[in-house]
C-alpha cells in the first residue's frame, strides 16, 4: 500500500481481497437488489403516470375516494417505525443491547400497524365497491360521487393502479415485517454485538427504502 | 503458486463445519457450491433446450408440409393436433412457448446460471460466491418458474398462444386467443423466473466486486467476467419491469384491471413499451456472455493475446449502455409517434459501432496466431462469423422505412436465429467443450466434437439463411399456414427445403448428447490444465474441491499473456510471475 | 425464384425503399465479405497442425501483440461513418413516409376497420370525403385509382393487427383505442394481396383483402356502379 488513502486490499472471512467498494457484501447486495425494487416500482409508478396524465385520461379525485386521514397517519405510523430502526441501529453500535431489543419491537409493531391499517383500508374499500376493475355500480363510493355530481371517468384504472400499486408496497411491508421480527429474535438471543451488528444495518437500508416508496406513492396516489 | 504473506488460514471460517463429508443431498442436490449449482443449472437448461428444439420441429413440420399428418403426432392428443395434423391453435402455442423456453429456460440459465455460476468465481480466484445460500434458492426457485412455463401444455385451452411477447390486449384477453389457464400460467413463470435472476444477479455483481483474489484488479479481469458483471447490472435493471409488466398483464386476466385494455383507457402500447424497455437489454444480456465466452477461447485457440483488452471491456460496456436507449426500435411500425422513431433509429445503427469493433478484435487476435482448432475454438470462430451475419441484417431493421417492410417478416425471424443461435448458441457449445473438462475432470471426445461442430454449422445455415429470402419475399411470421396467400404460395418449396434442413439440425444433436453423457464417465482424464489456459480455474484440480484453492491466489498480470516473447510455454497462468528478463 | 424476392413494387415510395434497402445491403455485404473471407484466410493460413503439440517450450509462438490503436480507431471510425450514412438516408425516407406536412394535399381517405380475421374498408366515394352517403363499405376488398394519393385511417376493434402490403412496401399497425395513419400511391394497375402482419389471434394467417388498382376511367366507372343510391337507399352491397 502507498500514499493512497484508500487502500488496496481488505479481509473478508479470514481471506483477502482486492478492495472493490469498501463496502461489505451484505450491504452491497442490500444496495444492488434495492435497485432491482427502485426499477420495479418504477413499472408500475410509471404505468400509473402514462395511464393518468396520458391521452386525457379523466380520473376520480383521489380525496372522494379515499382517507386520506387515516392514511396520512398510517404513513405517520411508517415514518415512526422508520426512526425507530435508526434508533435501533443506533443502540447497537453503542452497545446497548437493550436499546437494540426496545427499538426493534417498536419497528415491528410500526410495521404491523402499518400493514393492519391497510388491511383494514381495503376491507373498507372493497365494501364500498373500489375493486382492482373500478368502482362497482350501485356500490357506495359510485353512488356517493354520481349524487354529488363527481365526474367518476377513469374509476376502472384508478382501482386497477391503486391496488397494484399499494397491494405491492404492503407485500413488500409484510415481507419486512417477517424480517425484521427474525431479526428481533436473533437480537433477543444476544446474535448483535457492538463489533458486529451488519444484519441490523442491512435489514434497516430496506427498511428505509421502502418508506421512501411509500412517501412517493402517497403523494402521488393520495394526494395528487 | 506462491500463499501471499499474511494470509489468514486458507478459506472461509464458515466452511470449518464441513470437517465430515457432507450428506449425497447437501453435496450434490441441496448444494451451496456455485461448481454444483452451475451443473444443475446445465442439465437444467439443457432439458428445456431440447424441449425447445422439439417444439421448434413441430413448427417446422406445419410449415414445411402444412397441413399434412405428422406420423406420431396422435400423442398430442385431439386438441393439438386431430388425426395428427397440427391445429393452429396448437400452432401458436408452438411458437409461444418455443421461444419462451429457449430464452428463459434455455438460453437464460445456460449463460447466466451456468457460465456465471461456474467461472466466476473461480476465474476470480474467490472460494464460492458471495452469498451460497442466495445462489442455491436461485436455482431451485426455477424449479416451479420450469414447471408453471411447462404446465400449460397439459391444462384445458393449451398454453399461452399469444406469441412470447405477448401483446396486448390479445394476450390478456382469452376471448381473443381461446386460452384462459394457460396465459395465466405463462406469467407466473415468468414472475417466478424473474425472481430466480435477481438472486442470481444480486450475487454476481457483489460477488465480482467485493471478492476478488488480491492482485485481480479491474482490468486484469477476463472478458467473460467483465461480460457477467455487465450483464448481470442489466439484468438488475431490465428484468424488475418484465416482472411489473408481467403482473400487471396477469392482473388484467384475473383482477379485471384494465392496464393494458382500451375500452375504459388502458393502452396496448404502454405493454409494449415495458416489454421493449426490458425486451432489449435482454437481448444484450442473452449475447454479452456468449461474446466474453468467445474471447477466452478465441485467444486461447490463437495462442495470443486478446487484441485490444481495454477496448473490448469499454465495448461491452458501450453495447449495454446503448442498449438502453433503443428500445422503440421494436416499435416502429406501431403507431408510436414517428419523430421517437428518428431517435430511436439513431441510437439502434450506433450500437452497430461498438458491436464491429469487437468483431474485428476477434479477428485481430486470430491474425498472426498459432491457431489451435480444436473444438471449442471452431465453435468460437462459428460465433464470430454467424454472430456477423445477424449483426449486420440488424442494420435493415434499425432503419425506420426498411423497417416498414421486413418488420413482422421472416427477415426478423432470421436474424433472431442468427444473433441466438449462430450467436448465443455456438458460444454455449463453445464454453460447453471447453469448460466440461474442469467440470467433470474429463475430455469430450474431439471427433464427436467435431463432428457435432460441422453437421450443426451446416444445418443451421441451411435452416435459417433462406429465411432471408422468405422475409423478402413478404412472408410474414407465426403463420400456421402460408398458403393461405397467394403471394406466399410460391415460397412453399422454401419453406420445405428449410423445415428438412431443420430436421437435419436437430439430428446432428444427437453426437453431443451422447459425447456429453458418455464422456462425463469414460473421457480420457483432463488434468488441470488440458487447454493451456492463463486463467485461474486452471490452477486448480479437475473437478476443483469445495472452496476452489488450497490458499489464494495471488494475482500477477492480466489473463492473455499468451505467446509471450520471454516465456518458455506460450502460456502463463494469472498467478504465475511474468519474466523480468529473457530465459527466466 | 423470381418469387423468392421483393415483389414487384408498384406504390411511389417502394422503390425509395428498395433502394434504400439496396443500399445497405452493399454496405453490409461488404463487411460480410472483409470478414468472413478474413475469417477464412486466418483459419487456413494461421492453423498450426499437430494442435497441442504445436506450443511448447522452445517452439515457434504467436505473434505477441496487445493491440493497435491505430487499427482500433479505423474500423471504429468506419462503420461509424457508415452508420450514420445509413441513418441519415433513412431519416429522408422516413420523413417523407411519416411527416404529417409531407403527406399529398390531395390524399383522400380510407377508413379501415379490422377485427378478428376480416378488413373492413371504407372508401370515400366520388366526393372525396369519409362519413357521407357516397361512401363505399367493403369486406377484405379495397378499389383504388392509380396515381391517387390516398391516406388510410386504420382502427382496430378487438385486437392489434397490421395492414401490409407488399407489393406498396407498406405496413401500418392497427391498434384498439387509436386511430393510426398511413398513405400512399398505387403506380401500377393491378391486384395486390393485404396480409395481417401482427399476430391477432387463431385466424391472423387467413386474413388476405384484395386490393385493386384501376385506371382513372375504370375507377370511376367502378365508383358509380358500386355507389349507394342516392337517397333513402342504406349502404352498398
Amino acid at each position: 500500500m502507498g500514499a493512497d488513502a484508500r487502500p488496496q486490499l481488505r479481509m473478508t472471512h479470514g481471506r483477502q481481497v482486492e478492495y472493490g467498494l469498501g463496502v461489505y457484501s451484505g450491504k452491497l447486495g442490500m444496495w444492488v437488489f434495492l435497485c432491482s425494487e427502485v426499477m420495479f416500482f418504477t413499472a408500475l409508478i410509471g404505468a400509473y403516470i402514462i395511464l393518468r396524465w396520458g391521452s386525457s385520461q379523466s380520473w376520480p379525485d383521489p380525496t372522494k375516494v379515499l382517507n386520506i386521514t387515516l392514511t396520512a397517519f398510517n404513513t405517520f405510523l411508517l415514518i415512526c417505525s422508520s426512526v425507530s430502526m435508526v434508533k435501533a441501529y443506533a443502540a447497537i453500535s453503542h452497545g446497548d443491547q437493550r436499546g437494540l431489543r426496545l427499538w426493534l419491537l417498536a419497528t415491528v409493531a410500526g410495521g404491523a400497524a402499518f400493514v393492519g391499517v391497510q388491511v383494514y383500508e381495503y376491507l373498507h374499500l372493497i365494501h364500498d365497491g373500489v375493486l382492482p376493475s373500478g368502482f362497482r355500480e350501485g356500490g357506495e363510493i359510485m353512488e356517493a360521487l354520481t349524487r354529488a355530481g363527481l365526474p367518476t371517468g377513469g374509476h376502472e384504472l384508478f382501482g386497477a393502479a391503486f391496488f397494484t400499486m399499494t397491494g405491492f408496497h404492503g407485500f413488500h411491508v409484510s415481507c419486512g415485517v417477517l424480517c425484521m421480527i427474525w431479526v428481533t429474535i436473533k437480537a433477543f438471543r444476544g446474535h448483535y454485538t457492538q463489533a458486529h451488528h451488519e444484519g441490523i444495518e442491512v435489514i434497516g437500508l430496506y427498511w428505509h427504502f421502502v418508506d421512501l416508496v411509500w412517501i412517493i406513492l402517497f403523494t402521488i396516489v393520495y394526494l395528487f | 503458486m506462491t500463499a501471499p504473506a499474511g494470509a489468514a488460514h486458507g478459506p472461509d471460517a464458515a466452511h470449518a463445519e464441513h470437517h465430515h463429508e457432507p450428506s449425497f443431498l447437501r453435496k450434490y442436490v441441496f448444494s451451496t457450491d456455485h461448481k454444483v449449482i452451475a451443473i444443475q443449472f446445465l442439465f437444467y437448461s439443457l432439458f428445456f433446450l431440447l424441449v425447445g428444439g422439439a417444439l421448434a420441429m413441430l413448427i417446422r413440420w406445419q410449415l414445411g408440409f402444412p397441413g399434412q399428418p405428422l406420423p406420431g403426432a396422435g400423442v398430442l392428443g385431439d386438441e393439438a393436433a386431430p388425426g395428427g395434423v397440427i391445429a393452429p391453435k396448437f400452432y401458436l402455442s408452438l411458437v409461444t412457448m418455443h421461444a419462451t423456453y429457449m430464452i428463459f429456460f434455455a438460453v437464460m440459465p445456460l449463460l447466466v446460471g451456468t457460465f456465471a455460476n461456474y467461472l466466476i468465481p473461480l476465474k476470480i480466484g474467490a472460494p464460492d460466491m458471495a452469498f451460497p445460500r442466495l445462489n442455491m434458492w436461485s436455482f431451485w426457485l426455477m424449479i416451479p418458474a420450469g414447471v408453471l412455463a411447462l404446465a400449460g401444455l397439459v391444462v384445458e385451452g393449451g398454453s399461452a398462444a399469444a406469441g412470447w411477447t405477448a401483446y396486448a390486449p390479445l394476450a390478456n384477453t382469452p376471448d381473443y386467443t381461446g386460452v384462459t389457464t394457460g396465459q395465466i400460467l405463462w406469467c407466473l413463470s415468468i414472475a417466478v423466473f424473474a425472481a430466480s435472476s435477481l438472486l442470481g444477479s444480486v450475487n454476481y455483481i457483489t460477488t465480482i466486486i467485493n471478492l476478488r483474489a488480491p492482485g485481480m484488479v479491474w482490468f486484469r479481469l477476463p472478458l467473460s467476467v467483465w461480460a457477467l458483471f455487465i450483464t448481470a447490472i442489466l439484468a438488475i435493471l431490465a428484468v424488475p419491469i418484465l416482472a411489473g409488466a408481467v403482473i400487471m398483464l396477469l392482473f388484467d386476466q384475473i383482477l379485471h384491471t384494465h392496464f393494458y385494455l382500451p375500452a375504459v383507457g388502458g393502452q396496448p402500447l404502454l405493454w409494449q413499451h415495458l416489454f421493449w424497455f426490458f425486451g432489449h437489454p435482454e437481448v444484450y444480456i442473452l449475447i454479452l456472455p456468449a461474446m466474453g465466452i468467445v474471447s477466452e477461447i478465441i485467444a486461447n485457440g490463437s495462442r495470443k493475446p486478446i487484441f485490444g483488452y481495454h477496448t473490448m471491456v469499454y465495448a461491452i460496456i458501450g453495447i449495454a449502455f446503448l442498449g438502453w436507449m433503443v428500445w422503440g426500435h421494436h416499435m416502429f411500425q406501431s403507431g408510436m409517434n414517428p419523430i421517437l422513431g428518428t431517435s430511436f433509429m439513431v441510437s439502434t445503427v450506433l450500437i452497430a459501432v461498438p458491436t464491429a469493433i469487437k468483431v474485428f478484435n476477434w479477428m485481430g487476435t486470430m491474425w498472426r496466431g498459432r491457431l489451435w482448432l480444436h473444438t471449442p475454438m471452431l465453435n468460437a470462430i462459428a460465433f464470430v462469423a454467424m454472430f456477423v451475419i445477424g449483426g449486420l441484417s440488424g442494420i435493415f431493421m434499425a432503419s425506420t422505412p426498411v423497417d416498414m417492410y421486413i418488420h413482422d417478416t421472416y427477415f426478423i425471424v432470421a436474424h433472431i436465429h442468427y444473433v441466438l443461435f449462430g450467436g448465443s448458441l455456438f458460444a454455449i457449445f463453445a464454453g460447453i467443450y471447453f469448460w466440461f473438462p474442469k467440470m467433470f475432470g474429463r475430455m469430450m471426445n474431439e471427433r464427436l466434437g467435431k463432428l457435432h461442430f460441422w453437421t450443426t454449422f451446416v444445418a443451421y445455415n441451411a435452416t435459417f439463411f433462406p429465411m432471408h429470402l422468405l422475409g423478402i419475399a413478404g412472408h410474414m411470421r407465426r403463420i400456421y399456414d402460408p398458403n393461405a396467400y397467394r403471394f406466399l404460395q410460391p415460397l412453399q418449396p422454401l419453406n420445405t427445403f428449410i423445415s428438412v434442413s431443420a430436421f437435419v439440425l436437430f439430428a446432428a444433436q444427437l453426437p453431443f448428447i451422447v459425447n456429453f453423457f458418455w464422456s462425463m464417465f469414460r473421457g480420457r482424464p483432463a488434468g488441470m490444465n488440458p487447454w493451456r489456459d492463463n486463467g485461474l480455474e486452471w490452477t486448480v484440480p479437475s473437478p476443483p474441491p469445495h472452496g476452489n484453492f488450497a490458499a489464494t491466489p495471488k494475482v500477477l498480470h492480466g489473463p492473455y499473456e499468451f505467446s509471450h516473447p520471454d516465456t518458455g510455454e506460450d502460456f502463463l497462468p494469472q498467478d504465475q510471475p511474468l519474466p523480468t528478463r529473457p530465459g527466466a | 425464384m423470381r418469387h423468392w424476392w421483393f415483389p414487384e413494387n408498384a406504390s411511389s415510395y417502394g422503390g425509395d425503399l428498395d433502394s434504400l434497402f439496396y443500399l445497405i445491403l452493399y454496405i453490409t455485404g461488404a463487411v460480410f465479405i472483409i470478414v468472413e473471407v478474413g475469417l477464412l484466410w486466418f483459419v487456413l493460413r494461421y492453423r498450426t497442425r499437430g494442435g497441442a503439440a504445436a506450443g511448447g517450450p522452445g517452439r515457434a509462438k504467436a505473434y505477441y501483440i496487445e493491440g493497435s490503436t491505430r487499427a482500433e480507431l479505423i474500423w471504429t471510425a468506419i462503420p461509424a461513418v457508415l452508420v450514420v450514412i445509413i441513418a441519415v438516408f433513412s431519416q429522408r425516407l422516413w420523413s417523407e413516409l411519416k411527416d404529417p406536412a409531407n403527406v399529398p394535399p390531395d390524399a383522400q381517405p380510407i377508413g379501415v376497420m379490422v377485427k378478428q380475421f376480416e378488413w373492413q374498408f371504407t372508401m370515400a366515394g366520388a366526393d372525396g370525403r369519409l362519413g357521407t352517403d357516397d361512401d363505399i363499405t367493403r369486406k377484405d376488398h379495397l378499389t383504388v385509382q392509380v396515381d391517387q394519393a390516398y391516406q388510410l385511417e386504420l382502427q382496430s376493434i378487438d385486437v392489434i393487427h397490421s395492414f401490409f402490403v407488399p407489393a406498396f412496401r407498406l405496413k401500418q399497425d392497427a391498434v384498439p383505442g387509436m386511430t393510426t395513419r398511413a398513405w400512399f400511391r398505387a403506380t401500377r394497375i393491378g391486384e395486390y394481396e393485404v396480409a395481417c402482419a401482427e399476430l391477432c389471434g387463431l385466424g391472423h394467417y387467413r386474413m388476405p383483402a384484395r386490393l385493386v388498382v384501376l385506371s382513372a376511367e375504370d375507377f370511376t366507372r367502378w365508383q358509380a356502379a358500386e355507389a349507394p343510391p342516392p337517397a333513402g337507399g342504406g349502404g352498398g352491397q
